[in-house]
């Protein structure tokens, strides 16, 4: 019988079985930041124990880092004191990091395929849940527990028991003005906050195959927020045209021989699923989220869905979403004013991103009362940036670029958006109080946001596009 | 490394009628600076305990404010621990006098990260949900692991919850998964080996 994509990659990687229970996996890859770190750390200390592969191990820093002035201290202390304990820790225990300052530093899950860390084939972990974008690669990357990051660092290995595998196929061509951040947005607003639980997720069909790497990890990266275990898509002559010469890549003999096994990962013809999607990319808008799960998201000129036409018992939880958005069940999202736009994050932060939205303010200014963080995900992306001449872009737009790091994704450095306010956010999660306590938070494209930043209100970004062409 | 066994728990709940309560609600993100596993509970469901953030007014309605709440069993509606993979979450709710959540559905990683930390997640079916939610607050239910039982005391009503025999292991006798793995050093090492 056939294989999917995800048998391949986990068979490959079992070291054994136990019977009736999980199984050990062999993880390649180790990504590690400053905040799920150092509990692993005294953990193996305290156990006496060395790192059992110190050198499959890249460090950096990014949750916790201000995104202003990265040259100074870190003014508060406790953020402070974490950052130099993984400075401490990875110094102590010979890990490569990559920390404020260094040219490479950025959120992890941007570095690692930018370095060419991230390879088709591989088993990559991270103590963070987004480790789920390293799949646009053809990988099995998932978000682990400080716990197991403990494990990973004892013995390079997991307990898993295989997930059930689901394949959601997209096809066709996309409408004008709707990014892969709009797919996923839609198939999350299809199958729930909860559809992939317990599943490995594989994205395909035609769609899929003509997004850039840079887009298939926007899609790949929202997997978790699905439930899904890890996504993954079968990696094709754009993954190794994105991988080949990056830092990190095989190179000469070692190229050739790792290109011959990732051209056998993809799922074979007779492979079976525990379910499957299909969606037709003709369907999908401009996306936006409304309430406070990503699942809650519709396109921009739909309405806000009534509590009477949810299930019973969904209707509480619902009234709460509503209450806490400031948002009137029946109403209309487009035009909703908007108080500060973040573009940035592991999902939208990459040169890609920055690009279109350059591309689409140039020659626009923001809208007076909005507040707009361009927040690049890494020193390269900051780089390129600035070498493309996009810093100016944002300059006259009105658009504050500011430093690498997560950033107002997850508000846990100063950039928090002020409660009762709204923003509209290229980020993953619009749980209460995700952007800061109070905050509201939108989820949209980099376009959809883009446009919300010159308008100052949900807009639908594709009028605005057809007028610009 | 030995932690909190678990056999049978016999208690009172808070229940947390709330459907997909992310980890970001367990441990909102600026908690998270610590650098050591303790001192978490205080800030269990920071923003929904407090208002504008502030101990000295709690929100009334919340049942963890609630004096008529209490024991060592959480209990709360559908996809529990969903979002962030942070184990900030299930050492908040430990370090918070819980040693087990009920609900009908648990995110992955969530329910990894507790049965990490000797939190015993139960599933239950959604009928058994809402009979645990309609009962009293002086009500009390006894989850037995080695049955792999909860059943809700007054009325008798009981349900079976499915947990891994390993795992199952590991929680009745205080093992961890690093325990395991490190005795299997050495098929880790022929693995690489073979796969150099």
């Amino acid at each position: 019988m056939g294989k999917t994509l995800f048998e391949k990659i986990w068979e490959k990687h079992i070291v054994k079985t136990i019977d009736d229970g999980p199984s050990v996996l062999y993880i390649d890859k180790h990504l590690i930041h400053e905040v799920t770190s150092p509990q692993a750390f005294a953990g193996i200390e305290k156990r006496g124990l060395q790192l059992f592969r110190p050198k499959q191990i890249v460090a950096t820093a990014d949750h916790n880092v201000p995104t202003l002035d990265q040259h100074l201290p870190i003014k508060e202390q406790l953020s402070r004191m974490q950052v130099d304990t993984l400075i401490k820790n990875c110094a102590n225990h010979g890990i490569e990091l990559y920390g404020l300052g260094h040219p490479y530093q950025g959120i992890v899950h941007v570095i690692g395929p930018e370095l060419g860390i991230t390879q088709p084939g591989m088993t990559i972990v991270c103590g963070d849940s987004h480790t789920s974008t390293h799949g646009a690669f053809g990988s099995i990357a998932f978000g682990i527990g400080t716990s197991e990051v403990e494990m990973v660092f004892a013995t390079q290995c997991l307990l898993q028991t295989k997930p059930k595998q689901m394949r959601i196929n997209v096809e066709g061509e996309l409408r004008e003005g709707v990014l892969s951040k709009d797919i996923v947005l839609y198939i999350l607003a299809k199958i729930s906050a909860s559809g992939a639980t317990g599943y490995a997720v594989e994205y395909a069909g035609s769609t899929i195959r003509n997004l850039s790497m840079e887009a298939r990890m926007t899609v790949c990266n929202m997997s978790i927020e699905m439930g899904a275990r890890c996504g993954l898509i079968a990696p094709d002559e754009t993954t190794f045209e994105y991988v080949y010469g990056r830092n990190f890549a095989p190179e000469g003999i070692e190229w050739i021989k790792a290109l011959q096994y990732w051209q056998t990962l993809y799922s074979d013809d007779d492979a079976t699923f525990d379910a499957e999607i299909n969606i037709d990319a003709a369907d999908i808008t401009p996306m936006i989220t409304y309430g406070t799960n990503p699942g809650m998201g519709i396109g921009v000129n739909q309405l806000v869905p009534l509590g009477q036409s949810l299930d019973i018992k969904d209707r509480p939880s619902f009234a709460k979403a509503m209450e806490y958005m400031g948002i009137e069940p029946g109403s209309a999202i487009r035009g909703q004013k908007i108080d500060y736009v973040f573009i940035g994050s592991c999902t939208n932060s990459r040169i890609e991103d920055l690009r279109l939205v350059a591309d689409f303010v140039k020659g626009k200014h923001k809208a007076d009362e909005v507040e707009v963080w361009i927040v690049p995900g890494s020193k390269q992306v900051e780089q390129q940036a600035i070498e493309e001449g996009i810093d100016k872009i944002f300059e006259e737009a009105g658009f504050q670029l500011r430093q690498p790091g997560c950033s107002a994704c997850l508000g846990m450095n100063e950039d928090k958006i002020p409660a009762g306010k709204y923003c509209i956010s290229t980020s993953n999660r619009n749980f209460e109080g995700r952007q800061g306590a109070g905050a509201r938070t939108l989820l949209a494209s980099p376009l959809t946001a883009a446009a919300a930043a010159i308008t100052g209100r949900v807009t639908d970004v594709s009028e605005l596009l057809a007028g610009y062409n | 490394m030995s932690k909190n066994k678990i056999n049978i728990i016999h208690s009172t709940f808070v229940p947390l009628n709330i459907e997909n309560v992310d980890t970001d609600q367990i441990i909102p993100a600026r908690f998270l600076k610590g650098t050591t596993r303790d001192g978490f509970g205080k800030n269990l469901f920071r923003d929904w305990r407090y208002e504008n953030d502030d101990e000295a007014t709690p929100k009334k309605d919340f049942p963890l404010n609630q004096p008529q709440y209490n024991g060592t069993i959480l209990v709360a509606g559908k996809n529990f621990g969903c979002g962030s993979s942070r184990e900030h979450a299930a050492w908040a709710i430990l370090d918070a006098g819980f040693s087990a959540v009920v609900s009908s559905f648990f995110a992955d990683i969530f329910k990894n990260n507790a049965l990490n930390n000797g939190v015993l997640p139960v599933t239950v079916s959604e009928k058994f949900l809402e009979e645990i939610f309609s009962q009293g607050n002086e009500a009390t239910l006894t989850i037995s692991l080695p049955e792999q039982s909860i059943t809700i005391d007054a009325t008798g009503i009981k349900e079976r919850f499915d947990i891994n025999s390993y795992k199952k292991e590991c929680l009745i006798n205080g093992y961890d998964d690093i325990d395991y793995l490190l005795n299997i050093k050495e098929d880790i090492i022929n693995y690489e080996t073979q796969h150099a």
